[in-house]
């Protein structure tokens, strides 16, 4: 017995050495653990990769692992080839950050399968690739409420890009967040066609101005709106990012978007070998979607109004899409009562009450 | 519609056409010379780096005019190499002048992504400015607005009341008669190009440091193109470049009224966009239906090689 | 001082040497490019010209990058040989792509051989269609169809964009912008398995043998080359500069077409906003390092797929901008039209 017992012993602490050293050499080997991202455009100083990098940097300093990145990755075929090069090379996770690679992911996936691939914004998962996106009407709902609240003409600009569910779950949530607290506000809309052309931007910021709005903002990914806003003594929205350095006495608050936490767990689940592809639609509640600091300039009484929305929001007892809901032709979406269901959210295809401009 | 909303229109017409006239003024003295230079597209963008990157180091927008100035002459003395003294071919030169103005001012450009500079005040020229409608429109603007004017009425007076101005138009009827009466061909072919080069990297940096104000890839957009549109679409007259100029701005703001006006209309936005381009075209087969106008005009010897003592 | 000298006879030796030296001198730009940049030129060059071609993979990318490239360009030789200045290839191959998305959509969910090749039928006459504006505009109105084609690039993008914002648009895609992915039918098929390299690959092929044939052994492809060396030679022989221009014209658009239609059917397997990807611009550089010749434009389209491709793997390993595949393209054919001087001149030293 006492033989045994030593050897129970001695068979216990190699063990516990054995585990040690194995776990030593997990977490050694963290730094030799590489993640992949994909980026549709450069970085920049602002904007949607900007947020989607902070939220790289902020991964990596939680989990120690090696990233790298790819930036301006066009989304046709040549996505396919960076996709593959990454999964290649063993990056444990693929994070590829714009709709137009989801097909391209989708086939590299399944030619990879002890690859981890996460796609953000699109709609098809895989054995091995999951989604995540943002709720972002959540963070225009509140600009909304305080653009209805600023107005003096009592219309609102807003430039965007191209007429998606996400893109118009935007203007309407900030339509019906400032008709909730000023039923005379209307919106004008104009499409640049394009996410990213500072020319286009700005020109169409000029001519909602001069149509009489006093607070823009947009869903483009350049900074022209907040700038031009600040040239004319106007009020606007940042997008993606705080752009209040863009226009300081402009820039009243900024719907901004937050990775990091997400990008951290996944990473950590994916070494911990517990990764599952997951389809994750995060908000306020999950910490994916945050305003920017309020402008000194707005008044305390909303700034605390706009506080207790906030924990609403984080709560869930608080939905911009909240019955009734009554779209540009008068046709009710959501009756009283009820809130709109995250099926009919992303597949939205029409303007709410308040939108003067036609899709 | 009040009159608020016309005075805005045009002065945003002003704007956008405002690069275009300076691009294509310099393009149309070139192409009097008989030198067809399709670069202007990535004159344009090296010009627009050029001139955002000083401007935001100096601090002075005009240095950046210099130095777009400075930028778009030097991409069009790499041209002139290549097709006056080399004797390449003038379209395929123009085109690759096009695609590494392009490729470079991206590349140069990549540490100004994302920085911004202060926007340049307006100018306001007393009296004028008080006009209603027109006033604040025409005469409250950016200074280089009224630059391209002056630009008009040196370029007007150079082309039909100078010398220099004949001897430039003669080269480019018949490079060989110049020749044979001693004109140096070549030389002045340079100075034209160069000129024409100098005009593209002002609009450039007209659009980066006034226009937007900011730097980013692709930023030109077709403009370049456009002004190389302009000056045949104006068969080679500086007053109507002037007048198309305008009008291809005017069609190019007018889109964004409509949409944000909310009128019930029934028109995709992609069709809207693409009203600049289809007016062009259309423009252009109106100008060169008339035959006879465009073969007056038209520099004779454009786009051909000449070599003195071949 | 030095001065060039007209040859006698252009150099046959030049003609061959002139597409090396603009090699050599691309090259030494990129040398000066890359030590400006504080990068080491040898691993530069490495990563650049050799890393993409280290499997059986990336070989594969490099044809199915040049595939596009051969069947635009051999297409535009036929023009530019006679001096129609096609440049709007690029909507040429957008709307090739939309004509032959449209045949697939249409077919949907059935079966059989005879769906690709409508499809490729329907995508060249979408080309040609598209070209047929500038050729028609051209003939009847003498309009320049340098500017025309140019301009309908732009139209083309945008009606893509409202294409599969509208009438294409996957039913069940939530709203994206995008068509639905097409049926195994309506896909090429692959020729290595492993790439993505697929039978748009031999369509080049034949094409540059039909442009080598037409070119070279054909009447018509004769009267071309001497309308575009001797204009008033042409119109004494009484060839038809209307029929020129609308054959000038209508191959690069139909090729164009075929070009755009591959890259749905092929890589893409859908029809997207981001179908345009600068080939019909590429082209263009394409057929002038090639001198218009279908043998050169076969080896200058791997020349110009492995600059994307390098452009690509430095952005990645070296963490260069992507533009600079553009910064190389350029320098090459600046370097090479300029050295063609010497086919026709000579230098020589002349005192005074």
């Amino acid at each position: 017995m006492v033989i045994e017992n030593k050897l129970v012993k001695k068979l216990a602490t190699t063990t516990l050495i054995v585990l040690a050293s194995l776990f030593s050499a997990t977490s050694m080997a963290a730094q030799d653990i590489t993640i992949g991202f994909v980026y549709v455009s450069p970085i920049g100083d602002a904007g949607w990769t900007y947020q989607h990098d902070l939220g790289r940097l902020e991964m990596e300093k939680n989990t120690g692992v090696t990233t790298k990145y790819v930036e301006n990755v066009p989304e046709g075929p040549d996505a396919e080839r960076v996709i593959r090069e990454m999964a290649k090379r063993g990056d444990k996770v693929i994070f590829a950050t714009s709709f137009g690679y989801m097909n391209p992911m989708l086939k590299v996936s399944k030619q990879f399968p002890d690859t981890a691939f996460v796609h953000a914004t699109g709609y098809k998962m895989g054995k091995n690739m999951g989604l995540y996106n943002a709720r972002f009407y959540e963070g225009r709902y509140l600009t909304g409420v305080i653009a209805g609240e600023v107005t003096k003409s009592n219309v609102l600009g807003y430039v965007a890009a191209f007429p998606i569910p996400e893109v118009l779950q935007g203007i309407n949530a900030f339509i019906q967040g400032a008709r909730s607290v000023n039923p005379k506000a209307e919106l004008r809309v104009i499409w640049v066609n394009s996410w990213f052309d500072p020319g286009k931007e700005r020109q169409a910021s000029m001519t909602l101005m001069s149509q009489g709005a006093d607070v823009i903002t947009h869903h483009t990914d350049s900074t022209a709106v907040v700038q031009a806003a600040e040239e004319r003594g106007k009020y606007a929205f940042g997008y993606h990012s705080d752009m209040s350095k863009y226009g300081s006495t402009a820039h009243l608050t900024a719907a901004t978007h937050h990775w990091g936490n997400y990008y951290t767990k996944v990473v950590k689940a994916a070494i911990a070998g517990n990764w599952k592809p997951e389809n994750v639609w995060g908000g306020y509640k999950e910490g994916m979607i945050k305003l920017a600091p309020l402008n000194p300039s707005l008044p305390a009484e909303l700034r605390n109004r706009i506080a207790s929305m906030e924990k609403q929001l984080t709560a869930g007892t608080l939905h911009p899409f909240a019955g009734p809901v009554v779209d540009q032709d008068g046709k009710i979406r959501v009756v009283a009562g009820e809130t709109m269901s995250d099926g009919d959210l992303s597949g939205m295809d029409y303007y709410v009450e308040g939108v003067v401009s036609k899709l | 519609m009040n009159l608020d909303i016309i005075e805005s229109i045009l002065f945003a017409t002003i704007i956008a056409g405002t690069p275009l006239i300076i691009v294509a003024l310099g393009q149309l003295i070139a192409e009097k010379s008989g030198v067809l230079n399709l670069g202007a597209e990535g004159m344009m963008a090296m010009g627009a780096v050029a001139g955002f990157a000083v401007t935001f180091h100096t601090g002075n927008p005009w240095l950046g005019v210099l130095a777009g100035m400075v930028a778009g002459a030097l991409m069009s003395l790499l041209f002139a190499v290549v097709v006056l003294t080399l004797m390449g071919n003038q379209v395929a030169t123009g085109l690759a002048l096009s695609i590494f103005g392009g490729g470079l001012s991206a590349f140069v450009g990549k540490p100004y992504e994302s920085e911004v500079l202060e926007a340049v005040p307006t100018l306001r020229i007393p009296l004028l400015a008080d006009i209603p409608v027109i006033g604040p429109s025409l005469f409250n603007q950016q200074p280089l607005v009224y630059l391209a004017w002056a630009l008009f009425g040196g370029i007007v007076w150079f082309l039909y009341k100078s010398r220099s101005g004949l001897l430039l138009r003669a080269v480019g009827e018949s490079p060989s008669s110049a020749h044979s009466i001693g004109y140096p061909v070549i030389r002045i072919r340079y100075m034209a190009t160069l000129f024409g080069g100098a005009m593209a990297g002002v609009g450039g940096s007209f659009l980066s440091v006034f226009y937007t104000p900011l730097w980013v890839e692709g930023m030109v957009a077709g403009r370049g193109w456009i002004a190389i549109a302009l000056v045949v679409f104006a068969t080679w007259r500086p007053f109507r470049v002037l007048v198309g100029a305008y009008l291809f701005g005017g069609v190019m703001v007018a889109q964004f009224f409509v949409q944000g006006s909310g009128l019930d209309i029934n028109i995709p936005s992609q069709f809207l966009s693409s009203l600049p381009y289809l007016a062009t075209i259309i423009v252009l087969v109106i100008i060169s239906r008339d035959q006879n106008t465009v073969r007056l005009n038209a520099p004779v010897s454009l786009g051909q090689s000449y070599r003195p003592d071949a | 001082m030095l001065r060039l000298e007209p040859r006698a006879q252009p150099s046959q030796l030049m003609s061959y040497a002139s597409p090396l030296l603009a090699i050599v001198l691309m090259l030494i730009g990129g040398l000066i490019l890359f030590s400006a940049l504080g990068k080491d030129p040898v691993e530069g060059f490495r990563i650049f010209f050799i890393s993409p071609l280290s499997d059986i993979y990336g070989v594969g990318e490099l044809f199915l990058k040049a595939t596009p490239l051969m069947l635009i360009a051999i297409g535009l030789a036929v023009g530019f040989r006679a001096n129609i200045w096609n440049i709007g290839a690029e909507g040429q191959y957008i709307m090739g792509g939309v004509a032959g998305s449209a045949v697939a959509l249409y077919f949907y969910e059935s079966e059989g051989p005879h769906i690709l090749f409508l499809m490729i039928v329907a995508g060249s006459v979408g080309g040609m269609l598209w070209a047929s504006i500038p050729a028609f505009l051209k003939t009847r109105f003498n309009t320049n169809e340098i500017l025309v084609s140019l301009m309908l690039v732009y139209v083309a993008q945008l009606a893509v964009s409202w294409l599969v914002h509208g009438p294409m648009m996957d039913p069940d895609g939530f709203n994206f912008p995008q068509s639905r992915m097409f049926e195994e039918s309506a896909i090429l098929p692959i020729l290595i398995k492993g790439t993505r390299l697929n039978a748009a690959f031999l369509f080049a092929l034949s094409a540059l043998v039909v442009g080598y044939i037409f070119m070279y052994r054909s009447f018509l492809g004769f009267q071309m080359q001497v309308a575009g060396n001797a204009k008033n030679a042409a119109r004494y022989a009484g060839f038809s500069a209307k029929r020129m221009v609308w054959i000038g014209l209508l191959s690069g658009g139909g090729m164009a077409g075929i070009a755009g239609i591959s890259e749905v059917a092929g890589p893409m397997g859908q029809i997207t906003e981001h179908i345009s990807s600068n080939y019909g611009f590429a082209a263009i550089i394409v057929a002038f390092v090639a001198r218009l010749n279908p043998i050169g434009i076969f080896f200058a389209s791997l020349l110009m797929a492995l600059l994307y491709l390098g452009g690509e793997q430095a952005q990645q390993y070296m963490n260069l901008p992507s533009s600079i595949s553009n910064v190389f393209q350029g320098m090459l054919l600046m370097f090479l039209l300029g050295s063609d001087v010497f086919i026709n001149y000579r230098l020589t030293w002349k005192r005074g």
